[in-house]
């Protein structure tokens, strides 16, 4: 294993990590304020995904894409909180489980129906394709979404502490009932925060869009690390998630390259072939195990009452 | 206590379980006895999912690990041609049993939401962990030769002793939970499911209570997961997929939560369902999807609601 494997892999785990956090802010968020279990939140990173493909092979243009999809993501999240997930806010947790893991379903299929069963590719733009020499030659796109997500983390941030419609959202983080009998109107509030956490969903699908395949289901595989993420993080936390994302991410990928140079090293090899894996494959949750061990709450507990 | 009318439900079902192998063999329609008895055997993992969540309040989101870890305890030791059946069965009922203290352990430190992403993480991680096992199949599952071995005089390579073997095991659990949920130890449960800090208050250490219901509840899935495994012949990391552990989660919903029985009838219903509409449409569940949510919105008390008569002390 070389130093510049080694380097480049740490690279590969922060993108991970930050799609991560573009898929488990608006989750968090959601959960924190309005205290529902939203599986469905991968779906509309699937959703973004597809539309996002969609718009690119019409226009051509990667950002024309973008423009696109964030009007269409952000009135698909609205509409799913006016239909279904405005009942569910006064439900116990296992009906929302239940009732968003129908969404998953219907999205599922619907994709299928609309798009194919085949699940559809993108092409990297060509001006993106290359590599840049940054002590090690790393693919220039892989590159941009560290820029574009740590910029969007930074976007986010500033919109949650510094904007007035963030207050708004942290004061209903920390007391629903209080910030309705101040006169904001909660319901519009949420229906923006979810379509937001919808766009910044979409917005991580339109992105992993040319490095991974886009298929029905997708969402699921990110929706579990999600999970994991906001369980490390801090239910509500923002601050947590970015932390957690980057952790995870880093974790994930770094972990499944290293651990079986590592293991080669302690056993036999036929058994570090068979271990390796396995062990890999689990390494991130039991670092969830880890820290819940000791911190039941998470890494940064956003609620205090 | 259970209303009359529901004992008489309860008795018919099982009679009708018990005669079906004759009247299907006699109508020439074979198929149907292990179709049935699939659906039986989902019809004991929901019942164990009911005993944790609609009894102890726990939203375990990752039921499915335990059917999958019964199916490994099967496929794995057939694999090395250890295919006696009493071995096969200590080892599952031993292994659901430490990985269901482990997890129960650590799931319920937490409450709430974190206890359902808890529980379905952990979930994930076992089919993860059976993915990467290359050697027993891994992603593609692995062929079961032989099924378990029990008895000389009791083969069940025979369609009809393994169609009995599942309705025996169904029958002792519904009669081992209804024990459980009735006594002392499930009005405990029940107890620190209305109220958690007045069960501790009146000197219950709850946390026993609730990890030993855990531990119960996982074993009984887990010998759904041994039977599944003998039935179909088949190992796959796919049963321990979380789908799977939301399909159970229907299951219960469908039947009614915390009535026990209810989940039973959920399980055949929801898998009749899929059997029905799959033969019509290839998404079926681009409409299960929305009717699920109108379900959960609205018919909380699922089918076993539907019959006349409170069960639980304190149902409304």
């Amino acid at each position: 294993m070389t130093i510049t494997l080694f380097l480049e892999q740490i690279l590969n785990g922060v993108q991970f990590g930050v799609f991560l956090f573009l898929i488990s802010a608006g989750m968090t968020l959601v959960l924190g304020i309005m205290n529902v279990v939203n599986l469905a939140h991968g779906s509309l990173y699937m959703v973004g995904a597809y539309v996002a493909t969609t718009m690119y092979s019409l226009t051509g243009n990667l950002f024309f894409a973008f423009v696109l999809m964030v009007p269409i993501l952000l009135v698909v999240g609205m509409i799913v909180e006016i239909v279904v997930l405005r009942t569910l806010y006064e439900r116990d947790h296992m009906d929302q489980v239940l009732a968003t893991f129908g969404l998953i379903l219907f999205f599922n299929e619907l994709v299928r129906i609309v798009w194919g069963v085949e699940g559809l590719g993108m092409n990297i733009p060509e001006s993106l394709s290359g590599s840049i020499d940054i002590g090690v030659p790393y693919p220039s796109y892989r590159l941009l979404i560290i820029a574009v997500g740590i910029l969007v983390s930074v976007l986010l941030y500033v919109m949650i502490t510094k904007t007035r419609m963030g207050m708004q959202i942290r004061a209903g983080a920390s007391n629903r009932s209080m910030i309705g009998a101040l006169g904001i109107n909660i319901r519009i509030l949420y229906t923006v925060v979810f379509g937001i956490g919808a766009v910044f969903a979409g917005f991580a699908g339109l992105m992993a869009g040319p490095i991974i395949s886009i298929e029905s289901g997708m969402g699921e595989e990110m929706l579990i690390f999600a999970f994991v993420v906001i369980v490390i993080g801090g239910i509500g936390s923002i601050r947590g998630a970015l932390v957690a994302s980057i952790v995870v991410g880093v974790f994930e990928i770094v972990g499944r390259s290293i651990l079986p140079y590592i293991l080669l090293q302690l056993v036999p090899p036929d058994q570090a072939q068979t271990a390796g894996p396995a062990m890999a494959s689990m390494l991130v949750y039991i670092l969830m195990v880890v820290i819940l061990f000791f911190k039941p709450q998470g890494l940064f507990p956003a609620r205090t009452g | 206590m259970l209303s009359r009318l529901k004992i008489w439900v309860l008795l018919l079902s099982f009679l009708f379980l018990a005669v079906l192998p004759i009247v299907a063999e006699w109508i020439g329609e074979e198929f149907y006895i292990s179709l049935v008895a699939r659906m039986m055997v989902f019809a004991i993992a929901a019942m164990s999912l009911d005993l944790i969540l609609g009894y102890g309040g726990m939203v375990s989101f990752g039921h499915a690990m335990f059917f999958g870890l019964g199916c490994y305890s099967v496929g794995i030791l057939a694999f090395y041609e250890l295919t006696n059946g009493w071995l096969q069965l200590f080892v599952c009922i031993f292994g659901t049993a430490l990985i269901g203290a482990f997890v129960g352990f650590i799931s319920l430190r937490t409450s709430g939401i974190y206890f359902i992403m808890v529980t379905f993480a952990l979930a994930q991680m076992f089919y993860f962990l059976g993915i990467s096992l290359e050697a027993y199949g891994g992603d593609d599952g692995l062929p079961i030769d032989t099924r378990s071995e029990f008895f000389s005089f009791f083969d069940l390579s025979e369609e009809w002793n393994m169609y009995y073997l599942i309705l025996g095991t169904l029958t002792a659990c519904t009669l081992f939970g209804w024990k459980c949920v009735n006594s002392r130890f499930g009005m405990v449960l029940r107890g620190s499911q209305a109220n958690l800090v007045r069960m501790e208050a009146i000197g219950f250490s709850t946390l026993k209570y609730r990890l030993s219901a855990f531990i119960i509840s996982g074993v009984m899935c887990g010998l759904a997961g041994f039977l599944l495994g003998n039935l179909t012949e088949f190992l796959t990391p796919e049963y321990m997929h979380w789908f799977r552990s939301g399909e159970i989660m229907i299951m219960v919903i469908v039947g009614g939560m915390g009535t026990l029985f209810g989940p039973l009838y959920g399980a055949f219903a929801y898998l009749i369902f899929e059997e029905v509409m799959a033969g019509y449409t290839e998404y079926w569940q681009f409409y299960f999807g929305p009717l699920l949510i109108i379900l959960v919105l609205f018919a909380k008390k699922g089918l076993w609601g539907l019959l006349p008569g409170k069960e639980n002390l304190g149902d409304d």
